[in-house]
C-alpha cells in the first residue's frame, strides 16, 4: 500500500548515508573538536558513599603546574546567588520531588561514590588528573543505605528533611483488583517475587562536552549535546542566569545514546561554569570509569506480584508492588522507569483489573535514569515469567494462555492502567497482536521444535524454548518542528528538532523528505538537533524521532510547496492554486515553468510542526531456543527471533538493525551486565573487564522480522516508534526458555542475570529442595 | 584514566635494564607488552616512577626448541606461539592453552614474561608453566638464577621475582610425542579470564595405565597449582570413567577457590571438577587434546 507521499524511497532498504563518513574515520565526535587555547577538566569524585563534607582544600592543587582553576561547591554558589543549582526532573516533575534533585556539585553531603565534589581545569587532562590527587578532603562518613531494604528501614536517611527514604510511590490502577482477587468462587491465584539487577546502557563513546564562552557577546556554546539539546539549553540557561537565546547546544556525532547519553548531568553545568569563570574553552571527556560510575544506571527493580485467573486461563487481575532502587538523587528521567514498570506491567494483554504500586527507593548509589525500554524490560520479565508459571499450574499450553489473553483488534483502542501522580492515562492504539505471535511461532518453528521443549537432553545439554509478547511505546509529544529551505544551488536543506544518537536518523529523514518533496536524496541536506537550527526542538527519546520529526518534515514539505506555489504564481502570472509542482520542485502553469533554483534566489523556506498527544504502540512477539549446560550453568542461545509490527517501515535495514541491536543489548542484561556495589557502597564494576557486555561473537543467531500491518492512525506517516521494542521482552523470553530447559530439575529463574554461577546455584538449590507435590 | 607522571627508559641489554630496576629501589616496573601494567597505571593503582621498556633488548623474543624442551623468551608474544608451527608437536598443550588468552589485539602484544610476572591466578601461561614443571630463568644484579614454576607463583599477583630481577626465559621440559593431554577452561565470554581452567597430561605405561599425571588448575585457586590428590587418583589406573570421576572428586575436594564478583567458591570448585572430568575424557579419547 503506497500513497502519494511514499512513491520512491520510504519503505526501501536504503543504506545508511552516515556510514561512509563514519567508516572512513571522518566522524566528528566531541573529542575531535579543537579550540585554540582549550583547557581540560577533570572531576574529583567522592570515594565515600555517604558522608558529611567537613572541608575541601584545593590550595595545593591550584598551585600545581598547568592548573588554571579548581572549583568546589563554594565557588559554584558564589557564582549562583549563594546557592548550588540543582538538576530538575525533565519528565513527570512534581513539586514534592524537588527535594531529591541532584546539586550540580556536592555540598554539605555526599550521597554516592562518584558524586562530583571538585573540578580541576588544567592545560592537559593528565595535569588535571595529577592535581585531583592533591585536593584534601575531609568527609565524615555516615551510615550507609546500601539497598532498597536498608532504604525502607529508614535507619539512615539520604535527605533528613524528608524523614524517610521512599521518594514517592506511584500507583497504576484499573478496574478493581481487590474484588477480582477475593471473588467467589475463588479464582486461581499465584503470587511470586522477581528481581532485575542494576545495569544500564554503556555507549561506545562516553559523554563529552566542549564549552566555549564568548564574553563580548554573552554567548555560551556547548558542543557534545545529544538527545534533548533544547531542554538542556533551558536548564543550563536558567542556572547560569542567561537568556536561552545566549546559549547554543551543538550536536556532533554521537557514539550511542540509548536514553543515557544526552540527559543533563552535573558536568553539563560544571564545564560551562568553568569555561565562563576562566574565560577559556574547556573540554571534558568522560572516561570509562566515570562512565560506568556516573552515567545513569537503570533497571534495579524487584517485585511481589500476584495474578488471578479463571480456570480456563482468562486473566482477571494483576496486583502487586515494585521497588526501584533509584540511587541517591532523582535525575532528569528518574521518574520514568518506576512509572513504566507499574503502568506497562500488563503489556499487550487484556487485564481488566490492575493495582500495582511502585516505590522509588533512595539508596547510596549512582542515580538512575531511562535506558531503552525503561521499566518495560523489567515489567516484561516479571509478567512473562509469571504467565509461564500460571499456565503450567493451570495445565494450559503457554502459547494458548497468551493467545487467549492478548488484546484483540476489536477491543482497540484499549485502555491500560492509569498511573498517578502526575496522572497519565494510556491506551493501546491498534493492531492484531495475534498475527505477530503466530508469525514468531512460525519463524522459530515452535511446533517442529516441540521435541526440544521441556528440558530434552541433546548433546549433554538441556534444551528449552521460551516465548513472550510485548508492546513498545513511542512518539512522545507534545510536538516536533522542522524547517525546509530551498538553497541558492537548487538543493534543499532540512532542519529538524530530532537528534541523532547513531540510530540512522539522517538516512530516514532524507528518505521522508525525498518522497515528500519528490527531490532525489542527493539533493537534500539534513541538519538536526542543534539549537541553532530551529526555535524549538524536542529531540530523540521514547522512540519518537521518526514519528515526530518525520511528520514535522512532512508538514514543512507541504508548507514549502505552498510557498513555491505562491512564489511561482507571481512569476507565472496565475493564482497559486493553479501552479503544478513537478519533479525537483519545479513549478509550472500554462506551458511555462520555473525551476526551484530560480525561485530560491528570492528566499524560499517553510516551517512545519507536528503535534501529538497519542502515543504509538508498536507490538510484537519474541521467542528463544536455548541449551543449558547444567554442569557449568552456561546457556547457549541457539536462536532468537523477534517480530514487531511498527505500522510503517521507513527503512527496512535500519528498522531490523535497531531490533537486532536492541535484542543483543537486552541479552547483555539477561546474561552478563551487572553494576555491583559492595557493602560499603564502593563501586566494583568500574571497567569493561568487570562490567561485561556482549561482544560480536556471543549471540550470532538473532533474527528480526519487521511488519507493517497496522499503520498508526495518529500520524501522517502511519509509523510507530520502533527503536526500543527489541529489548523489551528479552528478559522474559530467555528466562522462560531457560525455565523450560530446567523443567526436569524444577528450577525456576526468578532473578536476572542468568549468569553461569547463578544458573548453577539455581540447579543446586532445586536439587537440595525438591518442590512439594500438589 | 591518565597515567601519573613517570620516567621512561629503553635499555639495550638485560644488564642495563636490571641496573635501572635496582637503582629505582622498587619503584620501577619493567614494560613488555603492557597489557596488564598499563591499565593498572591508568587507574593509578600502580604508580611506578620509572618504566623500563624491554623492547630494545635483543634475544628475548626467541622460541628455541631442542631435545631438552621448549624455551620461551620473556618477550615472546602469544601470537608468536600461535604462529610457530613447530610448537604444535613440540608442545601442543601450550598452543591449546594460549588460544584462550584474551583477544586478538591483546595476543598481538601480550608476552610470556609479562603474564608470568603479573601472575593473575586465572592466566593461562602461568598455569601451563606450573602444570609442566617449567623453570623460570631470572636475572638480577647478582646474576642469573633458576626457579621452578611451583616456587615462582606465590599468590594473586605475587611471585618470587625480586624488584630488581627480570624474567629472561621460561623453560618447558620436553614433550613426548605419545603423551595424552587436554586443556579446558570456562569463561563467561570468549577471551575473559577463566572462572576456572585445567591443564592435564599423563603418559601411558605398557598396560595403558596412566603414569606421570600432571593436573594443573587456574582461576579456581589463589595461584596456579598442580593438584597432587587428583594426580594420585589417576596414576596407575586405566583412564576410564571411574578413574576420571575419582580424579575430579579429588580435585574439587582439594581446592580452596577465591570468591569475587563473578563467581563464588562453591561454583568454582564444582566447575574445576567438571572441567577436569571433561579434559581427562578428551585426553583419553583423542590423540589431540582440544
Amino acid at each position: 500500500m503506497k500513497d502519494s507521499f511514499f512513491a520512491h524511497s520510504v519503505g526501501t532498504p536504503v543504506e545508511r548515508v552516515e556510514d561512509l563518513r563514519l567508516l572512513r574515520g571522518r566522524g566528528q565526535f566531541v573529542d575531535d573538536l579543537h579550540r585554540e587555547g582549550v583547557l581540560h577538566a577533570a572531576i574529583l569524585r567522592t570515594s565515600i558513599a555517604h558522608g558529611r563534607i567537613r572541608s575541601i582544600d584545593t590550595r595545593v592543587a591550584r598551585a600545581m603546574p598547568g592548573v588554571r582553576g579548581a572549583f568546589t561547591a563554594d565557588d559554584v554558589a558564589q557564582g549562583s546567588n549563594g546557592s548550588v543549582p540543582t538538576i530538575p526532573l525533565r519528565l513527570a516533575p512534581l513539586p514534592e520531588l524537588v527535594l531529591f534533585e541532584q546539586p550540580v556539585i556536592a555540598h554539605t553531603k555526599v550521597r554516592y561514590v562518584g558524586e562530583p565534589i571538585a573540578v580541576v581545569v588544567a592545560d592537559s587532562i593528565s595535569l588535571a588528573e595529577d592535581a585531583l590527587d592533591a585536593i584534601e578532603l575531609d568527609i565524615e562518613p555516615l551510615p550507609l543505605v546500601a539497598d532498597r531494604h536498608a532504604s525502607a528501614r529508614n535507619d539512615a536517611l539520604l535527605f533528613e528533611r524528608h524523614g524517610r527514604n521512599v521518594a514517592i510511590t506511584y500507583t497504576a490502577s484499573k478496574g478493581d483488583a481487590a474484588s477480582a482477587l477475593s471473588k467467589n468462587p475463588a479464582p486461581y491465584v499465584r503470587r511470586e517475587t522477581f528481581r532485575v539487577q542494576r545495569h544500564t546502557a554503556v555507549c561506545m563513546e562516553p559523554r563529552g562536552l566542549l564549552a566555549v564562552w564568548d564574553g563580548a557577546h554573552t554567548k555560551m556554546t556547548v558542543s557534545g549535546a545529544a538527545k534533548v539539546p533544547f531542554a538542556n539549553r533551558r536548564i543550563l540557561a536558567q542556572r547560569m542566569d542567561l537568556p536561552e537565546e545566549c546559549v547554543d547546544m551543538i550536536e556532533s556525532d554521537v557514539g550511542g545514546g540509548f536514553g543515557v547519553r544526552g540527559e543533563f548531568y552535573p558536568e553539563d553545568y560544571l564545564i560551562p561554569f568553568a569555561a565562563r569563570k576562566l574565560n577559556r574553552p574547556v573540554k571534558w571527556i568522560e572516561d570509562r570509569r566515570e562512565n560506568l560510575l556516573g552515567s545513569n544506571h537503570s533497571r534495579e527493580t524487584d517485585c511481589e506480584i500476584e495474578i488471578a485467573c479463571e480456570k480456563d486461563g482468562t486473566i482477571l487481575a494483576l496486583r502487586g508492588r515494585a521497588w526501584v532502587d533509584a540511587g541517591a538523587y532523582l535525575r532528569t528521567s528518574a521518574a520514568i522507569p518506576p512509572r513504566n514498570v507499574a503502568q506497562f506491567l500488563s503489556g499487550p494483554y487484556r487485564i481488566p483489573s490492575i493495582h500495582v504500586e511502585s516505590s522509588v527507593m533512595l539508596t547510596n548509589k549512582n542515580p538512575i535514569g531511562t535506558y531503552r525500554g525503561p521499566g518495560r524490560f523489567e515489567g516484561d520479565f516479571f509478567r512473562e515469567r509469571l504467565f509461564d508459571m500460571a499456565a503450567k499450574d493451570l495445565g494450559i499450553d503457554r502459547v494458548e494462555f497468551r493467545r487467549r489473553n492478548l488484546v484483540s483488534e476489536a477491543e482497540m483502542p484499549y485502555p491500560i492502567a492509569t498511573i498517578t501522580s502526575p496522572e497519565k492515562k494510556e491506551e493501546l492504539d491498534g493492531g492484531d497482536y495475534r498475527i505477530t505471535l503466530d508469525r514468531c511461532l512460525a519463524e522459530i518453528k515452535w511446533k517442529e521444535k516441540s521435541s526440544l521443549q521441556g528440558g530434552r537432553l541433546a548433546d549433554g545439554r538441556l534444551h528449552g524454548l521460551g516465548i513472550g509478547c510485548f508492546i513498545e511505546g513511542g512518539a512522545a509529544g507534545p510536538r516536533e518542528n522542522a524547517r525546509i529551505v530551498a538553497d541558492s544551488d537548487g538543493a534543499i536543506s532540512v532542519f529538524v528538532g530530532s537528534t541523532s544518537i547513531g540510530q540512522g536518523l539522517e538516512t530516514v529523514c532524507l528518505q521522508i523528505a525525498s518522497d515528500a518533496l519528490n527531490v532525489p536524496m542527493d539533493r537534500i541536506r539534513i541538519f538536526h538537533g542543534s539549537t541553532t537550527y530551529l526555535k524549538e526542538g524536542f529531540g530523540s527519546y521514547h522512540s519518537r524521532s521518526v514519528v515526530m520529526g518525520g511528520s514535522a518534515i512532512l508538514a514543512a514539505a507541504n508548507a514549502l510547496k505552498n510557498e513555491i506555489r505562491k512564489a511561482a504564481a507571481h512569476r507565472l502570472r496565475c493564482v497559486a492554486s493553479e501552479v503544478a509542482i513537478g519533479d525537483g520542485l519545479s513549478a509550472a502553469f500554462g506551458g511555462k515553468s520555473v525551476t526551484l533554483k530560480e525561485l530560491a534566489g528570492d528566499g524560499l523556506s517553510a516551517e512545519g510542526t507536528f503535534s501529538n498527544h497519542h502515543h504509538t504502540y508498536a507490538y510484537g512477539a519474541a521467542a528463544a531456543h536455548v541449551a543449558v549446560d547444567p554442569k557449568t550453568g552456561h546457556v547457549e542461545l541457539l536462536e532468537y527471533v523477534t517480530v514487531e509490527d511498527v505500522g510503517r517501515t521507513i527503512n527496512s535495514l535500519t528498522a531490523a538493525g535497531q531490533a537486532v541491536g536492541a535484542v543483543v543489548q537486552g541479552l547483555g542484561g539477561v546474561f552478563l551486565e551487572h553494576l555491583q556495589y559492595d557493602d560499603q557502597g564502593q563501586f566494583l564494576t568500574a571497567s569493561l573487564a568487570d562490567y561485561m557486555m556482549p561482544t560480536a561473537t556471543d549471540f550470532p543467531n538473532i533474527r528480526a522480522i519487521v511488519l507493517e500491518n497496522s499503520p498508526s492512525p495518529n500520524n501522517p506517516l502511519g509509523a510507530k516508534g520502533g527503536g526500543e521494542g527489541g529489548i523489551v521482552p528479552v528478559g522474559g523470553v530467555v528466562a522462560n526458555a531457560v525455565a523450560d530447559a530446567l523443567a526436569p530439575l524444577r528450577a525456576e529463574p526468578r532473578e536476572l542475570p542468568l549468569s553461569p554461577p547463578k544458573i548453577w546455584e539455581l540447579i543446586q538449590a532445586a536439587r537440595s529442595n525438591p518442590p512439594m507435590e500438589g | 584514566m591518565k597515567f601519573a607522571p613517570f620516567d621512561y627508559a629503553a635499555p639495550t641489554s638485560v644488564a642495563e635494564a636490571v641496573a635501572l630496576l635496582a637503582q629505582a629501589g622498587g619503584k620501577a616496573k619493567a614494560l613488555a607488552g603492557g597489557q596488564s601494567l598499563l591499565p593498572t597505571m591508568a587507574f593509578r593503582m600502580a604508580t611506578p616512577t620509572l618504566l623500563v621498556d624491554l623492547c630494545k633488548i635483543p634475544g628475548l623474543d626467541k622460541i628455541a626448541i631442542d631435545d631438552n624442551g621448549v624455551r620461551l623468551g620473556a618477550r615472546v608474544r602469544w601470537r608468536d606461539i600461535e604462529e610457530d608451527t613447530r610448537l604444535k608437536t613440540a608442545h601442543p598443550l601450550l598452543v591449546a592453552a594460549i588460544q584462550h588468552v584474551a583477544h586478538y589485539q591483546i595476543r598481538n602484544r601480550g608476552t610470556v614474561g609479562g603474564s608470568c610476572a603479573h601472575a593473575d591466578p586465572a592466566a593461562e601461561m602461568p598455569g601451563i608453566a606450573v602444570t609442566c614443571d617449567a623453570e623460570f630463568v631470572l636475572q638480577g644484579p647478582k646474576g642469573v638464577r633458576v626457579v621452578k614454576a611451583g616456587k615462582f607463583f606465590l599468590g594473586p599477583l605475587s611471585t618470587a621475582l625480586a624488584d630488581d630481577e627480570l624474567i629472561i626465559e621460561v623453560r618447558l621440559p620436553a614433550w613426548p610425542a605419545r603423551r595424552r593431554w587436554a586443556f579446558q577452561e570456562f569463561s563467561q565470554r570468549r577471551g575473559d579470564f577463566a572462572l576456572a581452567g585445567v591443564a592435564v597430561f599423563y603418559d601411558e605405561d605398557a598396560a595403558g595405565r596412566a603414569t606421570n599425571s600432571h593436573i594443573g588448575v587456574i582461576g579456581a585457586c589463589h595461584r596456579p597449582q598442580r593438584v597432587p590428590q587428583a594426580e594420585a587418583a589417576l596414576n596407575g589406573r586405566a583412564v576410564d570413567a571411574a578413574a576420571v570421576a575419582a580424579a575430579a572428586e579429588a580435585l574439587s575436594g582439594a581446592l580452596d577457590p577465591p570468591e569475587d564478583l563473578h563467581a563464588g567458591a562453591a561454583y568454582r570448585r564444582a566447575l574445576a571438577g567438571t572441567l577436569v572430568e571433561r579434559a581427562l575424557k578428551r585426553a583419553a579419547r583423542a590423540a589431540t587434546g582440544t
